[in-house]
């Protein structure tokens, strides 16, 4: 079944109304875009790995009502927008009235081959405009105007080596009063559309209702659910994918919950780990950790918590943080809904106790939290890299003793798992050099790590020991 | 001072400037090949079939069920050339191959009215293997003895007398990984056949004449009916110096049998394993010092894995061994090298040619040895520098030597590091978990072609009859601002404002039988035939001006718009170009250069293939986790001889963006290749940018200082500038340095490290824990 749409699907590029026209629900907003001619988003990777296709979409923000949201468009269905606004490279500026961030980019020398450079120069404007980026000290990640050069770790560039770019970004001063941007954002985002598209024998479906959505899942074995689009796009553009139902859940008020406290913590399904960075603001200080680890801000503006949970990918990064938090997952379906711990939702490599016709709704945290946590990623690259090992840490020292200690692994089996040998060693030890050597050694033979293109196993197994040594050294020595 | 090297009053060079397409770039608007197509009318568009074998016969090659796939309009193989069935010069290379030699390798391609149907109309065809032996490291095609091209010999002095008397031998072995391009724009080709028959490609390509008789080769074509443009190119690196040339020719294909513009545009997966990378070696030696720590004998053999067609790999080799010096004299040296031929992507052109893998080898001996000899690395190098007088062990004498040493003092007194020496020292004194190094290395690398015919260049100048400018040359743009040095050398010859000037993309049928733009070469060849071009046109209206202005021809003078004697007023650029049209003087001329007094014998290996070296040095600290081997860039200082800079704020850009490609290359970028004997066998497992990890804004140095070295004129290159693609990549030797000194600061004093390339926080890792003599989380 699907949704009969009562006008024709259609998106706001740069301020004029665009009908989507005759598409296939697959089509990606970069190919749409680049079929309308407007071909300065550009293909470089089709994963949202490298951002030259980075375009701004109008959503709801935390700081203002709307923020100009930097995303990959070669991972979202344009079918995903209908309703949406949108602004790409052209419409910021023109080479006759270049905007404030391509002037900075133009004259510091920031573009050279310039393929890169329009989804550079849209990343770096979502930045610009970023309601709550405020003038102060800076360091090396952050300039004395506010700007987070982690707004452009999804951004790879070949040719300059970055210190161009971060020097325009750096020199960006405030927008202008009546910038017609910045003046957007004081206004609410449009409303989520309720869009039905059938293209050939595939459906694209954005139900008004949580209860539409489970509806489908129940009437529909073959129903693909999609929130950003980081996995799912990845799927239709690198392996060929094609889902005969997508079925669009990431504005549903019922998956956006946000709570926080007394008890615990109630994270909606559907909010971006933006979202959720933002509205946490460092009160859940592991996960404080984990954001910045997590691939780029371009695909945090997309990716939900529930995504990540419901791919059940053995690497996903959030699930050692949530699993040392003790999260449990609130589970929805037509049925009905339970209450499944994070610690138990896992059963094999991308398997879940998830049934087909249920949905991740909500994460829940208990609090209070643990004293100590971390977050270890253990990864090539500093910045937007898969985990060869991820480790997420909630210790609770008593009078010298372990009280409490909850770890989560990723990437050494085929699930996301704690590391209970581990545990075990720690608990009612003291929390002393001695121990902490004695427990490293269990758990570097924690899991199954295996060997590949990322890491050795036996590079995977030492690091699990030496990231408990680093979590103590790192405590003590702080 | 020469005449090509002097600069005028008020050079239009020497002045930053930003890249001339800087305002297209930051607005979206700059087209590069594949945006072109959404401009074209009933593109068809191509989709390969790829082998998933590393080496098979294809016994049987069915096409028919993808015709069944609607919008599926023609499938191309073997069949359908009309010409010659090869994508290369050197006929190794064929186009629609009978036997895939890799995996990955396109059996054939299918067009269709959409991407969707050509990619559907690829999975329908069938193919049938029979799958053959396959070499996928170079280790196995050492012990196969499969090689391929000419091997070379390089040999200076006594090397068994040098070794036999030296106070210190050591040897060893390394072998080092390649290097993907990682253009950002993926190789692309846009052809259509016109109403008289001439074929038009539109390709992103460093070297457009030689797609040009590529493509003329595959249809049976002379050049003549064959025109190739290239607008500009995201990224080319040297990954677009020989491997467009195949895509272009079956686009090119295509048009002609169906009548329709052909785009091929690869995607990443499929650029990434079709496309050639950089080298990857093996290198064994043996070296000898002194013992007062002077290499007395270096004795190698450099085995480049070129893939499984021979590309490039000849050249690259031949640059790798006229490099292996990299700054440093040794008296007596023997290099063989020789050319792995594996089952692999065929190898090709990557910033430095060779050159970098040659200098590695001897910046890794220097590295490892520098402790077993008591030496502190930076005064091991320092000393062993090539002095003026010097030559090189294929026989080019070794000018402004001198440089190495200026640039190096330079890079120690403005980088402050004997003061950061000491706080590094004291800092990892009082920290037993995270540990900082220091390194320096320096750069000689020769420019020119190692092959002197392609030190030749050309260019159309026309100045029309309202004073404006068109020029037009042989080079491409890839990034590296070669357009925007152009229009620099044309403004400062003519003495013209820069915006009178144009310049119009890089066409076959304007400027014919030009080289790639390549081996840092292209401001250099293409600058001084514009400006010979424009010295021409300068040359006659100094006549027109002369009489006009009622002066002797000598005193007129061209600066900044105005035409004028040694004093006075002068008059309008515009009135004097007016004149000499109403007199009829050619406005136009095509200019050429070829680069004087090279000589180079290929089977010797001996002669002066350069024209002068570029120098530079650089200084770089890092820090490194030990509990992981992680590690962070805290500081780079480079000095680096551009001579005089045609254009600083480019040039200084090219610096950054080499050497952090180079760091890229030597620390973290890891193509990995399925070594296994299973169905896998031969596939690239970093096939992607998820897998396969270029530097980001996490690898830029905290502290980023790039110098020009001053009072650098040189006197063989136009305006007194030198070459800068290329060298700079080779500075981020001293990152690796600097990690192999963190990493033995876990251990003893004195502690030698070796150290894997690319040096990934794992590597580092195990190369921390050999310091720390396998301390482990137990003890």
């Amino acid at each position: 079944m699907t949704t009969q749409a009562l006008r024709a699907p259609a998106v706001t590029v740069n301020g004029e109304l665009a009908a989507l026209g005759d598409i296939s629900v697959h089509t990606t907003v970069l190919d749409w875009l680049r079929e309308r001619g407007l071909t300065g988003a550009k293909e470089g990777c089709a994963e949202g790995e490298c951002g030259a296709c980075s375009v701004l979409v109008a959503r709801p923000g935390t700081d203002a009502p709307t923020e100009w949201t930097a995303v990959n468009a070669c991972l979202l269905p344009i079918a995903s927008l209908d309703g949406q606004e949108l602004i790409t490279s052209e419409g910021l500026g023109s080479p006759a009235a270049l905007h404030p961030v391509q002037k900075e980019m133009a004259i510091r020398g920031g573009s050279q081959c310039g393929f890169c450079t329009p989804g550079f120069v849209c990343s770096m404007a979502a930045e610009y405009y970023r309601s709550g980026r405020s003038t102060g000290e800076g360091d090396h990640e952050h300039g004395p105007n506010g700007f987070d050069l982690h707004s452009l770790s999804g951004n790879l560039c070949r040719c300059t080596g970055y210190r161009p770019i971060r020097d325009a970004a750096y020199a960006l001063e405030d927008p202008t009063e009546n910038d017609a941007l910045a003046v957007r954002r004081l206004s609410p985002p449009p409303a989520p559309a309720t869009t039905g598209i059938v293209s050939g024998e595939a459906e694209f479906v954005r139900p008004a209702s949580l209860d539409g959505v489970l509806d489908l899942l129940a009437e529909r074995s073959d129903a693909q659910i999609v929130a950003g689009s980081t996995d799912l796009g990845v799927q239709v553009n690198i392996f060929g994918s094609r889902p005969p139902l997508t079925i669009a859940i990431d504005r549903l008020a019922e998956l956006r919950e946000f709570s926080f406290g007394p008890s615990e913590v109630r994270l909606g399904a559907a909010l971006t780990l933006t979202e959720i960075e933002r509205r946490l603001a460092g009160r859940v200080p592991l996960l404080a950790q984990l954001f910045p680890q997590f691939a780029s801000r371009l695909i945090r503006n997309g990716a939900t918590i529930g995504g990540n949970l419901g791919t059940g990918s053995p690497i996903g990064d959030t699930p050692p943080a949530l699993l040392a938090l003790d999260a449990s997952l609130v589970l929805a379906s037509r049925r009905g809904e339970r209450v499944v711990p994070l610690a138990e939702y896992f059963t094999g490599y991308r398997q879940t106790v998830k049934a087909a016709d249920e949905l991740i709704k909500t994460i829940v945290i208990p609090l209070p939290l643990a004293p100590m946590t971390a977050f270890h990623k253990i990864a090539k690259r500093r910045f937007d890299d898969i985990s060869s090992v991820a480790i997420g840490y909630a210790v609770d020292v008593r009078d010298g003793v372990v009280a409490e200690a909850r770890i989560g692994l990723g990437g050494v089996a085929a699930t996301p798992l704690r590391a209970r040998a581990t545990e075990a060693a720690l608990i009612g030890k003291p929390w002393t050099e001695e121990t902490v050597r004695t427990a490293a050694a269990v758990m570097a033979a924690e899991g199954t790590p295996m060997d590949d293109h990322r890491a050795s196993s036996s590079y995977r197994s030492a690091m699990l020991g030496q990231s408990l040594l680093r979590f103590y050294f790192q405590g003590v020595e702080a | 001072m020469s005449s090509l090297s002097e600069r005028p009053l008020q050079p239009v060079v020497g002045v930053p400037m930003p890249h001339e397409s800087a305002a297209l770039h930051v607005t979206g608007t700059a087209l590069y090949t594949d945006d072109l197509v959404l401009r074209t009318k009933d593109v068809l568009h191509a989709w390969p079939v790829q082998s998933p074998h590393a080496h098979a016969r294809v016994t049987a090659l069915r096409v028919k069920p993808a015709y069944d796939v609607p919008g599926v309009v023609r499938v191309l193989t073997a069949d359908d050339v009309p010409g010659v069935n090869d994508a290369g010069v050197k006929h190794d290379e064929p186009l629609f191959p009978g036997e895939v030699m890799f995996n990955g390798h396109a059996v054939c391609w299918v067009l269709g009215d959409t991407l969707e149907a050509a990619r559907l109309g690829a999975l329908a065809v069938e193919v049938e293997y029979e799958p053959l032996p396959s070499l996928v490291t170079v280790r196995e095609a050492i012990d196969a003895g499969s090689f391929q091209g000419i091997g070379r010999h390089l040999e200076r002095g006594d090397v068994e007398g040098a070794l036999a008397s030296a106070a210190h031998v050591f040897s060893g072995e390394f072998e080092f990984a390649g290097q993907e391009h990682f253009y950002l724009e993926t190789h692309a080709a846009l052809a259509h056949v016109d109403e008289s028959e001439q074929i038009f490609v539109q390709s992103s390509t460093q070297h457009p004449s030689e797609t040009q008789e590529i493509v003329a080769h595959v249809l049976g074509l002379a050049s003549h009916a064959v025109t190739v443009q290239c607008l500009r190119m995201g990224g080319g690196f040297g990954g677009k110096e020989m491997q467009p040339h195949g895509f272009a020719a079956i686009a090119a294909l295509g048009a002609t049998l169906t009548g329709r513009p052909v785009r091929l545009r690869l995607n990443r997966t499929q650029d990434m394993t079709m496309s050639g990378k950089r080298h990857g070696f093996h290198s064994k030696w043996t070296v000898g010092f002194d013992s007062t720590g002077r290499l007395m004998a270096l004795d190698a053999t450099l085995t480049a894995d070129g893939g499984w067609s021979l590309d490039l790999s000849e050249p690259v080799l031949a640059r790798a061994m006229c490099h292996i010096d990299n700054a440093y004299e040794i008296p007596h040296v023997r290099v063989d090298g020789q050319i792995a031929k594996t089952n692999k992507t065929s190898q090709t052109a990557f910033r430095g040619f060779g050159g970098p893998q040659g200098m590695l080898v001897i910046e890794d001996i220097l590295g490892r040895c520098a402790p077993l000899l008591g030496y502190d690395a930076l005064e091991l190098r320092r000393l062993n520098f090539y002095q003026p007088g010097d030559a090189t062990p294929y026989g080019q004498p070794v000018r402004h030597a001198d440089r190495l040493e200026s640039c190096w003092s330079q890079v120690i007194d403005g980088g402050d590091v004997a003061a950061r020496l000491a706080a590094l020292e004291a800092f990892n004194a009082t920290h037993e978990h995270v540990k900082r190094g220091l390194a320096m290395t320096p750069v000689k690398f020769g420019i020119s072609f190692n092959l002197t015919a392609f030190n030749q260049a050309g260019a159309l100048v026309h100045v029309y009859k309202d004073g404006s400018v068109l020029i037009n040359h042989g080079g491409t743009e890839m990034g590296q601002g070669l357009h925007t040095k152009m229009l620099q050398v044309a403004a400062t010859t003519l003495g013209v404002p820069f915006a009178r000037v144009r310049l119009a993309p890089t066409r076959t049928d304007k400027v014919p039988n030009t080289s790639a733009t390549a081996a840092s070469s292209g401001a250099d060849l293409n600058g001084a035939a514009i400006k010979n071009a424009c010295e021409q046109i300068r040359e006659r209206l100094t006549q027109v001006a002369g009489g006009r202005l009622g002066i002797s021809p000598s005193d007129v003078r061209f600066v900044d718009g105005v035409v004028r004697g040694l004093s006075g007023d002068g008059v309008p650029w515009e009135e004097i170009v007016a004149a000499a049209y109403m007199q009829r003087v050619q406005l136009w001329a095509a200019g050429f250069y070829r680069t004087e007094g090279l000589h180079w014998d290929a089977n010797a290996m001996r002669g002066e293939p350069f024209k002068y070296f570029a120098y530079g040095v650089a200084a770089s600290e890092v820090e490194v986790d030990g509990f992981t081997g992680s590690y962070t860039l805290r500081r780079v200082d480079i000095v680096h001889d551009v001579g005089d800079s045609l254009s600083p704020l480019i040039d200084i850009g090219q610096i950054e963006g080499g050497f952090v490609q180079g760091a890229g290359w030597l620390t973290l970028e890891d193509l990995r290749w399925d070594e296994s004997t299973g169905d896998r066998r031969g596939r690239l497992a970093t096939q992607a940018a998820s897998t396969y990890k270029l530097p980001s804004f996490s690898e830029m140095p905290e502290v980023f200082n790039v110098r020009l070295l001053e009072k650098a004129h040189e006197d063989g290159a136009v305006y007194g500038s030198k070459a800068v693609g290329e060298p700079p990549l080779m500075l981020a030797f001293s990152v690796r340095e600097a990690l192999r000194h963190a990493a033995a600061a876990f251990g003893p004093p004195g502690t030698s490290v070796d150290l894997p390339s690319p040096a990934t926080p794992e590597a580092v890792y195990w190369a921390l824990e050999g310091a720390r003599g396998g301390v482990s989380w137990s003890g």
